[in-house]
C-alpha cells in the first residue's frame, strides 16, 4: 500500500508515521504542504504536530494550505484519511470530522501511554482491533479535549462513529480515564461515510514493542485491509 | 580612522557595562585608541563570565577532554562530538537559563531549550532528545517551617511563617512556569524531553537553576564548523528580524540577581517561538545536505555580536557586516541595540560564493526570513557598518579569545569547620522506620516526578525506550534520526548498520558538594556512571553545568574549584571526557548563594536492545540483591552526612557526606554490566537519596503501565543478619557504590559466584512478591503497604502543586 504522510511546517509526527508504516512493510510519501496533489495515494496520514505553529488555533491555519484542498478532494471520492493528534484537529478544523478538541481540562499538555476501548470494528481504521480487548497506545497533546453539542455527540453515538473511547485497565470509561476531559471520553471518532478517521492518541509510536506496545499497529493494518478489501470488490 | 559614536563613552558607562577600569584599559590598548559606544557593549557581552569564562578557564583546564572518541572536543565548537561507531556521532551539550528564568520563568525556560537546540543543529546534527536539570526554593510545608525554625518564637514567628508562605507561592510560580515554559518548547519543536532531575531546597528560593540538554545525532561527514571560510563567501542571516528583547543577557546572566537587577532586566528575557526554530532547525539540515555552506553558527548568547567574531575568530579571517541589512523588528534600532540583541531562533550562515542562490531556495520553501548582510574578509577584523559609517572595527580574535583571565582568590569556607564537627552522637536513632519512609517518599526531591515528565512529551520521534522515571534514559538511534542526504544518488552517504541505543542521565547532589566539595563533585559523576551502568551502559562522556555562586567571594570560589577538582578526578577514573558545557555564576538571591551545584550530564551507549535494563521489580519469586558494601563502615556518619535522611527527617543539612571510592565504584559498575550482558539481571535500581530503603521501595512501585495503571510489585528483605549499629543507618543511610538488583531464583548461585570474582560485594537480600514491602531487622520487622506508598510516591508533587 501506498501512504501519503502530509507535511506542514511544524508537523513533527510526519516521520514517525513513515517510520510505522515502513516497519509494516508499507510504502509512504512526504507531501509537502504547498503540494496540490496526493497522486497515487491509497490512503492519507494527517500527522501530528504544531501546524503553523498552531499560535491561533490548532489546525485552523492548516486547512487553508493547498495539500489540505487535495484532501478534501480525496476524501470527497472516498479515500481513505487517517488524523493523528494535530491530524484530527485539522480534519475537525476542514470540517472533515464533527466537533472540536479543546484544552486539555487540566490546562496541562499530557504525555502517558492510556488504555483505548474500540467501541466498533466497522470502519476501516478498527476493522481488526479484537473484540474486548484494550489498546494501550501514548498521547501527548495540550489541547485534545473532544468537545460537541449534544446534537453531533447523539449523531456520533447513533451512526456509530465513535471508535474508541478512553478508559482504565478494566475497560470502563471513566471520568479519570481521560487524560484531557473529553466529553464521553471520546478518543477517536469517524465521519458518517467511514472514510475519514482520526484519533488524539498516537498509534504510530506504539507500532514496535522495544517502544513498550505494539498496538498501535492495528489501526494502520486495519487500513491496509480496509483497502485490499476494496480492491477485491472492485476486482470481482 | 573615523568612527561613529552614537553616544560618548564615560567611566559611568563603563562601570554599567560590568568592566572594570583595567579592562577598559585593555580594550583601549587592544583598540589603540577610545571604544565606540557600540564597541563598548560589544566588548562587555563577550568578556562577560558567560562567553568568555573568565573566571573559571585556569580550572576547566583541569578536566579530561581526550577520548579517541572525541570528533570535536570541549570549547572547539557550539557542542562537542563523539564517535558511537558505524560512522555516526552524537552531538550534545548542557546550558544554563537561570537567571531569566528566575525573572520569568516560561519564557526563560522556553528560550533556554531553544539555545541548547541550537547549539546542537548548529554543528550539524539533528536534534533528538531533550534532558533538563531543575532546582527551586521548597514547595511544600514542612520545609517552609525548616526555614523559619531559627526565627523568634511568638509573633516574629508567625510573621516569618507568612514570609515563608509567600516565598513558597513564588517558588511554586517558578516552578509551574519552568516547567510550562519547557514543555512548550520542547513539545512544540518535537523532540522528547526525556529524563531529567529536579530538586527543592531553600538555597534555590529566589534563583532556580535551569539547565537545558540536548543531544544530536549525524554522520561524521556532517559535523558543520562554525568557522568563517573562504575570503568573499557572503554572510547570511536566516530567522526572524532582531528586536529589542534579550539585549544584553549573556551580561546580565554575569551578575548577582537582585530584585532590582531583575525589575529592570525583565526586558533582557526573550521571547521564545519554537515553530520558528523548527523551520529554522529542517532548513539549516537541508542546507547543509547541498554542501553549500561553508560555516554555521547560532546567534546565542551575545546574538550577532558573538556569531560574528567567533566564526572570523575560529577561521583566522575577518568579518564585515552593514546593520541596515539585519532584518529588524523595531523601528529605529541604534547599531548597540541590533549588536546586542538576543532575540531568538536566529542563524549566521557563511555561504559559499556562487551557490547563494540554493541557499535562497531552501530559505524559500521554509518561508523563513533571510538577508545578506555581510561578507568574509581576509583582515582579521571585525568591522560594522550601520548604513555605510563604520560603528565598530574590533580584532576577532582578540575579542573572541583574549579575554582577561583571572585567578581568583580561593578560601575554604567557614561552616566547613562545623560540617566536619558534626557526630552522630548528638542524634538519637530512629524510633520508628515506618513513618519516616513514607516521609521520604513523599519529599519532593524524592517523589515521583511525573507531574513534571507528564507536561513533556517524552514519546515523540519514536525512539524512547525508556522514558523519565528510571535510572536512565534510553533512547534508540535509527535512520530517521539522522539529517538529511543530499538526494543527488551519487551521494555516497551511508546509513546505519543496526540501530544504536544512547542512555543518558543527569545528577547533581548539591547538598554533598556543599558539604565537601570534591567529594559532591565525584558523587555527582559517580552517580551518573552508576545510573548508566543500571541501563546496561557503557559511558561516553560528559557535559557539565557548573552553576555557583559569586566567584569573587573566595569560599565560593573554594567551592567551584574543589568541585571540579572533584569532577575531574572522577571523570578520569571512569575514563569519561568531558565534552563541553557551561559555567553559571552570580547564582545568588539577597538570601545567600545557592548550594554549589555542578550538573553532571552524561552519555552512554548500548550495544544490543536486550541489554536494556530498568529499575522497577519484575515478577513474583524473583530474587533481591545488593550489589556493593551494606554499609560503608569506615564512615563515621554511616553514610547518614548529608543524607536525604537527615535533611527531611532531623531538618539538618550537615555532616561529611559519603565517601567516594572511585575503584571500588568503578569494579561495581563493570560487573553490573557484565551481570547484565549475560543476561542475568532483570532489574537494577542504584541507591542514592533515600538509601536501601528508599531504593527498594522505588523498586517495588515505580513500574507504570499506563495513566493511573501501575504495576506493584511486594518485596520480603531480611536484614537480620546484619545486626547495624544504627537502624536509620542501615535502612537511610546513603553509602555510595550499592545497587538493587533482582534476578530469576535460578540466576541466584550465579549472580553470586561471578560478583565474587568480579570483586564485588554481592548480598541476597530476598524476594520479590506480596502487596506490601516488608523489612525485617534485627530489632523489628517492618511492613508497609505498596497502595499507600505508590500515592505518597506517585502524588505528592501534584498535591503540593493544586
Amino acid at each position: 500500500m501506498n501512504f501519503a504522510v502530509l507535511q506542514f511546517p511544524a508537523s513533527n509526527c510526519d516521520q514517525d508515521a513513515v517510520h510505522a508504516i515502513r516497519v509494516l512493510g508499507h510504502k509512504s510519501r512526504y507531501v509537502w504542504h504547498k503540494e496540490k496533489s496526493l497522486s497515487d495515494a491509497d490512503a492519507v496520514i494527517v500527522p501530528g504536530g504544531f501546524s503553523y505553529g498552531d499560535y491561533l488555533r490548532c489546525g485552523a491555519i492548516a486547512r487553508f494550505s493547498p495539500v489540505m484542498q487535495a484532501v478534501q478532494q480525496f476524501a470527497a471520492n472516498g479515500g481513505l484519511v487517517l488524523g493523528i493528534c494535530n491530524g484530527f484537529q485539522i480534519l475537525c478544523e476542514a470540517g472533515l470530522l464533527p466537533g472540536a478538541l479543546i484544552r486539555n481540562r487540566s490546562l496541562q499538555f499530557r504525555c502517558e501511554l492510556v488504555y483505548l476501548k474500540t467501541l466498533t470494528t466497522d470502519s476501516p481504521f478498527s476493522n481488526l482491533a479484537p473484540p474486548g480487548e484494550l489498546l494501550r497506545i501514548p498521547v501527548a497533546h495540550g489541547e485534545g479535549c473532544y468537545f460537541a453539542d449534544e446534537a453531533t455527540l447523539a449523531k456520533l453515538k447513533a451512526k456509530r462513529q465513535i471508535l474508541w473511547l478512553y478508559c482504565n485497565d478494566r475497560g470502563e470509561a471513566t471520568q479519570s480515564a481521560a487524560p484531557n476531559g473529553s466529553l464521553w471520553n471520546i478518543a477517536g471518532i469517524c465521519n458518517e461515510r467511514r472514510n475519514v478517521g482520526a484519533l488524539m492518541p498516537h498509534p504510530e509510536r506504539a507500532c514496535e514493542t522495544l517502544l513498550g506496545s505494539a498496538d498501535g499497529r492495528l489501526i494502520f493494518e486495519s487500513m491496509v485491509r480496509a483497502l485490499e478489501m476494496r480492491t477485491e470488490a472492485q476486482a470481482a | 580612522m573615523n568612527l561613529t559614536s552614537e553616544t560618548k563613552v564615560t567611566p559611568e558607562l563603563v562601570r554599567d557595562h560590568n568592566l572594570t577600569p583595567e579592562e577598559y584599559e585593555r580594550i583601549r590598548q587592544i583598540l589603540g585608541r577610545e571604544p565606540t559606544y557600540t564597541e563598548l557593549g560589544i566588548f562587555s557581552v563577550m568578556w562577560s563570565e558567560h562567553c568568555s569564562y573568565k573566571n573559571t578557564k585556569p580550572l576547566l583546564k583541569g578536566f579530561p577532554t581526550q577520548s579517541p572518541r572525541i570528533l570535536v572536543g570541549a570549547g572547539e565548537e557550539n557542542a562537542g562530538i563523539m564517535d558511537i561507531g558505524d560512522g555516526l556521532a552524537i552531538a550534545f551539550k548542557i546550558e544554563s537559563h537561570n537567571h531569566p528564568s528566575a525573572v520569568e520563568p516560561f519564557q526563560g525556560a522556553a528560550t533556554g531549550v531553544g539555545g541548547i537546540i541550537r547549539d546542537i543543529f548548529t554543528m550539524g546534527a539533528r536534534p533528538v532528545c531533550a534532558v533538563n536539570s531543575l532546582r527551586f526554593g521548597p514547595i511544600v510545608e514542612e520545609e517552609v517551617s525548616l526555614h523559619t525554625a531559627a526565627a523568634p518564637r511568638g509573633k516574629g514567628a508567625e510573621a516569618a511563617m507568612a514570609n515563608g508562605r509567600l516565598q513558597m507561592a513564588n517558588n511554586k510560580r517558578l516552578f509551574a512556569g519552568v516547567v510550562a515554559g519547557i514543555a512548550h518548547y520542547g513539545n512544540c519543536f518535537g523532540i522528547p524531553t526525556i529524563a531529567g532531575e529536579v530538586y527543592f531546597d531553600e538555597s534555590y528560593e529566589g534563583n532556580p537553576l535551569v539547565n537545558a540538554f540536548c543531544l544530536g545525532v549525524l554522520r561524521h561527514e556532517q559535523i558543520a564548523r562554525g568557522a568563517a571560510k573562504g575570503t568573499g563567501n557572503p554572510v547570511f542571516y536566516v530567522g526572524p528580524a532582531t528586536g529589542r528583547d534579550g539585549l544584553a543577557g549573556a551580561a546580565f546572566a554575569s551578575q548577582d540577581l537582585t530584585e532590582e537587577s531583575a525589575e529592570i532586566q525583565r526586558g533582557a528575557v526573550q521571547v521564545a517561538d519554537p515553530f520558528m526554530e523548527k523551520l529554522v532547525c529542517e532548513a539549516c539540515l537541508e542546507l547543509l545536505a547541498t554542501g553549500a555552506v561553508a560555516g554555521m553558527q547560532d546567534m546565542g548568547a551575545a546574538g550577532l555580536t558573538c556569531s560574528t567574531c567567533e566564526t572570523a575568530a575560529r577561521a583566522g579571517t575577518g568579518i564585515e557586516i552593514e546593520l541596515s541589512q539585519v532584518p529588524q523588528r523595531a523601528p529605529n534600532m541604534t547599531p548597540y541595540e541590533i549588536m546586542l540583541s538576543e532575540s531568538q531562533e536566529r542563524m549566521l550562515i557563511i555561504v559559499r560564493r556562487g551557490r547563494e542562490d540554493e541557499v535562497k531556495r531552501v530559505f524559500e520553501k521554509w518561508d523563513l526570513p533571510w538577508a545578506q548582510i555581510g561578507v568574509v574578509t581576509d583582515t582579521g577584523r571585525m568591522v560594522v557598518k550601520n548604513h555605510g559609517q563604520v560603528v565598530a572595527d574590533i580584532p576577532a580574535r582578540k575579542l573572541a579569545d583574549e579575554a582577561p583571565i583571572y585567578q581568583r582568590e580561593s578560601r575554604p569556607p567557614s561552616y566547613l569547620q562545623e560540617v566536619r564537627g558534626f557526630s552522630l552522637d548528638s542524634l538519637p536513632d530512629t524510633a520508628d522506620p515506618v513513618p519516616d519512609l513514607k516521609a521520604l517518599l513523599a519529599w519532593p526531591s524524592i517523589a515521583s516526578k511525573n507531574w513534571v515528565y507528564r507536561q513533556y512529551d517524552h514519546t515523540v520521534r519514536a525512539n524512547s525506550v525508556v522514558g523519565p522515571g528510571s535510572d536512565a534514559a534510553v533512547l534508540r538511534i535509527k535512520e530517521d534520526s539522522l539529517p538529511p542526504v543530499d538526494e543527488n544518488p551519487k551521494s555516497e552517504i551511508r546509513n546505519p548498520k543496526s540501530e544504536k541505543f544512547i542512555a543518558l542521565s543527569v545528577d547533581c547532589n548539591a547538598a554533598y558538594v556543599y558539604l565537601d566539595p570534591c567529594e559532591g563533585g565525584k558523587i555527582a559523576v559517580a552517580e551518573a556512571a552508576r545510573n548508566l551502568a543500571c541501563t546496561g551502559a557503557t559511558p561516553l562522556g560528559i557535559t557539565d553545568n557548573l552553576n555557583f555562586g559569586n566567584p569573587h567571594n573566595p569560599e565560593i570560589f573554594y567551592q567551584l574549584r574543589r568541585a571540579v577538582d572533584g569532577l575531574a578526578e572522577a571523570c578520569r577514573a571512569f575514563e569519561v571526557p568531558v565534552t563541553g558545557g557551561n559555567v553559571s555564576l552570580y547564582n545568588q538571591s539577597p538570601a545567600g548563594p545557592i548550594d554549589p551545584t555542578p550538573t553532571v550530564a552524561m552519555v552512554g551507549l548500548i550495544e544490543r536492545p536486550e541489554h536494556i535494563t530498568t529499575q522497577w521489580f519484575k515478577d513474583e519469586g524473583d530474587a533481591i540483591f545488593l550489589l556493593g558494601d551494606l554499609i560503608d563502615l569506615k564512615d563515621p556518619l554511616f553514610g547518614l552526612g548529608g543524607s536525604a535522611y537527615l535533611r527531611r527527617i532531623h531538618r539538618l543539612k550537615t555532616g561529611l557526606p559519603p565517601r567516594c571510592e572511585l575503584n571500588s565504584e568503578k569494579r561495581l559498575h563493570d560487573a553490573l554490566r557484565t551481570l547484565i550482558r549475560a543476561g542475568l539481571i532483570k532489574s537494577a535500581h542504584d541507591c542514592s537519596e533515600g538509601g536501601l530503603a528508599v531504593a527498594l521501595a522505588e523498586g517495588c512501585l515505580s513500574h507504570q503501565v499506563a495513566r493511573d495503571t501501575s504495576r506493584l510489585n511486594g518485596a520480603s528483605i531480611d536484614l537480620t543478619e546484619f545486626p547495624a549499629a544504627r537502624l536509620d543507618a542501615l535502612l537511610f543511610g546513603e553509602t555510595q557504590g550499592r545497587v538493587v538488583v533482582s534476578a530469576a531464583p535460578a540466576a541466584a548461585l550465579e549472580i553470586l559466584e561471578r560478583a565474587k570474582v568480579l570483586g564485588v560485594a554481592a548480598t541476597r537480600l530476598g524476594r520479590v512478591g506480596g502487596d506490601q514491602l516488608r523489612i525485617k531487622t534485627g530489632r523489628r520487622e517492618l511492613t508497609w503497604y505498596l497502595r499507600e506508598l505508590h500515592d505518597l510516591w506517585w502524588n505528592s508533587i501534584a498535591r503540593a502543586m493544586k
